[in-house]
């Protein structure tokens, strides 16, 4: 499969730090890339040496299989849809999407004809007269895209666009997003700090932290198979336990945490017996029972106290102290609304299967 | 009855707030302009008999001299209000787009720093400079420029360098102003689009600037045009500028009817002049007044 962006051991320093550390992947046609990442881990860094606008210190990035090196932005096969959108307030929508066809010299006739039929597929026919003030949010959005698209881009890099918007309309976007993707068929670049955007979007999906990838795959491998701690940490919700490993048995690895809590959980990497360890387990592979022999066999049985219920529709949730240490557990509730009587401060037995909980060492590098 | 009170008290503390620059608007502005004009309008059949005519508008367009130094005003303030875009441009992107933190306020505060010093002190410094016997002709013929020590000053060109100096400040402040709202992405993104220095300069930077730009244009050219030390001082005898004729009308001629008439001519010309560009440039005063 043709690669449409290769980055090859890409290095960018800003004084002491270094925000883009070594960094090689590749993007195929037509694929969905998005890099997940918080705030300064470099991710908007590494979209800008894509796009041209910062030169890295070291490595090369390839687009279409050809070196930018010493190419500037506005000659690279690349378009951006930037945070903010960037539409241009003193020109109509027309304008704006008509632009980047008129700094090339294409003839007026063409631009017309050509920004019509792109404002067509994004579903704003007839809209060139239009100022940008009169645009909703996500009409904005789609003017931004159709400003890139049209000058057939061989990768579009898209800097966080949905987060200036509130989150129905967010939501709305995300699925917005995707359909134009797949219409168009143009590989996209989409950098975010929402796990949701990038697992709802992407083909794969980039975990940055400190300017190198954690873990690049698929939202799936990303959420049932981390790799890291980062990784289980950052991708959904989790339950992290931290302690140290006084059993190693084939895959799964027993932890015992400072206040004496004992889990078991199975092995990521190597890891030895005394290793400092923690230990990652979903909200929703845990199940609540009144009785505790309800609970399957082969489950890690514990009992706790509820603290308090976080109900949020489907998403509900319940925070359960566990008896002896009192360690905090998130709890997804069920949906068959089976413990919507669950009340603060009553007595309940939750269970897990070890095989779905991970555990890393992190004595190596403390991450 | 306690509501209607309220609203009396509130309308008597707005009217004593307004009061002073009301005042000010009416005692110096107003009043003065109102006799200016009946004065324009007067002419002396015989000592202290006064007749209505337009005689004092009429001499300005008979004696060539009169128009002449007009128009030589308007085109002379137009080109100074040029050349000082020109210069505050580039000074004013630098201090928006490309100076941090102190840097910033440094260059703001050299910009102000002249005006420290009265206009009178500043202009005696150019002479200083400039005269036949001063800082600049010498060092000219230190380094071999020239053989004799060169007269630069009462030149045209003299004047304009005079002009633009006191007016930078003035187009600086609303152009930084107004670049400093222009969001950088909007560049970039240009850029990113195809755009290079010059079409992103005529098709996103001047457009969102242009208020600033008019605005300082506005300023500077109204200064320029009522300037007068400036020009008779660097200018000299050949200055002939506008408001040179209105001081000699009214101080020396003691003509005050034909000094008002000149005064008039100068407000009308000033007012059409603004007008004429921001027609020209599509723009509203309005506008730019307030985004400025």
């Amino acid at each position: 499969m043709q690669q449409d962006l290769e980055v090859d051991g890409v290095t960018k320093r800003f004084g002491a730090h270094v925000a883009v550390d070594k960094l090689s992947f590749a993007v195929a046609h037509g694929s969905f890339f998005s890099i997940l990442g918080p705030s300064g881990c470099g991710k908007t860094t590494l979209l800008r040496m894509i796009a041209g606008f910062i030169a890295p210190d070291a490595g090369d990035v390839r687009i279409g299989g050809k070196s930018m090196r010493d190419v500037l932005p506005n000659r690279r096969p690349v378009n951006m849809v930037f945070q903010h959108l960037a539409l241009f307030p003193m020109m109509s929508v027309g304008e704006n999407v008509g632009y980047g066809l008129a700094r090339r010299g294409v003839a007026a006739a063409t631009i017309r004809e050509r920004v019509a039929t792109m404002l067509k597929r994004v579903g704003l026919p007839g809209a060139e007269g239009k100022r940008i003030d009169q645009l909703s949010g996500g009409q904005k959005q789609r003017v931004a895209i159709a400003r890139s698209l049209v000058l057939e881009p061989t990768l579009l890099l898209l800097d966080e666009p949905l987060g200036a918007l509130d989150l129905k309309l967010r939501e709305h976007m995300k699925i917005e997003l995707k359909q134009l993707q797949a219409d168009f068929g143009t590989t996209f670049v989409y950098i975010t700090h929402d796990q949701s955007e990038a697992l709802v979007l992407s083909d794969h999906v980039a975990v940055m932290s400190n300017g190198r990838f954690e873990q690049v795959g698929t939202p799936q491998e990303l959420y049932y198979a981390p790799r890291t701690p980062f990784v289980a940490g950052f991708v959904g919700a989790n339950n992290r336990l931290e302690g140290s490993a006084t059993r190693i048995d084939g895959d799964m690895v027993e932890l015992r945490s400072k206040h004496g809590l004992t889990v078991r959980a199975k092995r990521t990497g190597a890891i030895n017996a005394g290793d400092t360890v923690a230990a990652f387990v979903r909200p929703e592979i845990v199940s609540l029972a009144r009785d505790a022999g309800e609970l399957a066999d082969g489950m890690q049985v514990l009992r706790g106290r509820v603290h308090s219920l976080l109900f949020d529709g489907a998403n509900s949730a319940v925070l359960v102290d566990e008896r002896s240490t009192n360690a905090q557990f998130h709890i997804a509730l069920p949906q068959t609304g089976r413990f919507a009587d669950l009340r603060a401060g009553e007595d309940i037995a939750f269970g897990f299967d070890p095989e779905r909980a991970v555990c890393f060492g992190t004595s190596a590098d403390a991450r | 009855m306690r509501a209607e009170a309220a609203g009396h008290a509130s309308r008597l503390a707005l009217v004593l707030l307004l009061a002073p620059a009301l005042v000010w608007l009416l005692g110096l502005i107003v009043l003065p302009h109102v006799d200016l004009a009946i004065l324009s309008l007067r002419t002396r059949v015989a000592p202290r008999v006064y007749e209505w005519s337009f005689d004092k508008y009429r001499t300005f367009i008979d004696e060539p001299l009169y128009w002449h130094t007009f128009v030589r005003t308007a085109l002379m303030s137009i080109l100074a209000t040029a050349c000082t875009l020109l210069i505050a441009f580039p000074a004013a992107w630098y201090i928006a787009k490309i100076a941090r933190g102190r840097a910033r306020s440094t260059l703001f505060i050299l910009c102000l720093i002249p005006f420290w010093v009265s206009e009178t002190v500043r202009t005696l410094g150019w002479m200083i400079l400039l005269r036949e016997s001063g800082v600049v002709p010498a060092l000219l013929v230190r380094f071999g420029f020239a053989a004799t020590p060169p007269e630069l000053l009462y030149h045209d060109a003299t004047i304009l360098v005079g002009l633009v100096y006191t007016s930078v400040l003035f187009m600086v402040v609303p152009l930084t102003n107004a670049l400093e709202s222009l969001d950088d992405s909007l560049i970039e993104a240009a850029y990113d689009l195809g755009g290079n220095a010059w079409s992103i300069l005529r098709q996103i930077v001047l457009p969102h600037a242009a208020p600033g730009i008019a605005a300082g244009s506005i300023v500077v050219f109204m200064l320029t045009l009522g300037n007068y030390l400036t020009p008779t001082l660097l200018g000299g005898k050949n200055s002939l500028w506008f408001t040179e004729q209105i001081y000699t009308q009214f101080i020396t001629r003691f003509n005050w009817e034909q000094g008002a008439a000149f005064g008039f001519l100068l407000l009308v010309l000033s007012t059409a002049i603004v007008w004429l560009g921001l027609t020209l440039t599509g723009q509203r005063f309005g506008d730019v007044m307030r985004r400025s």
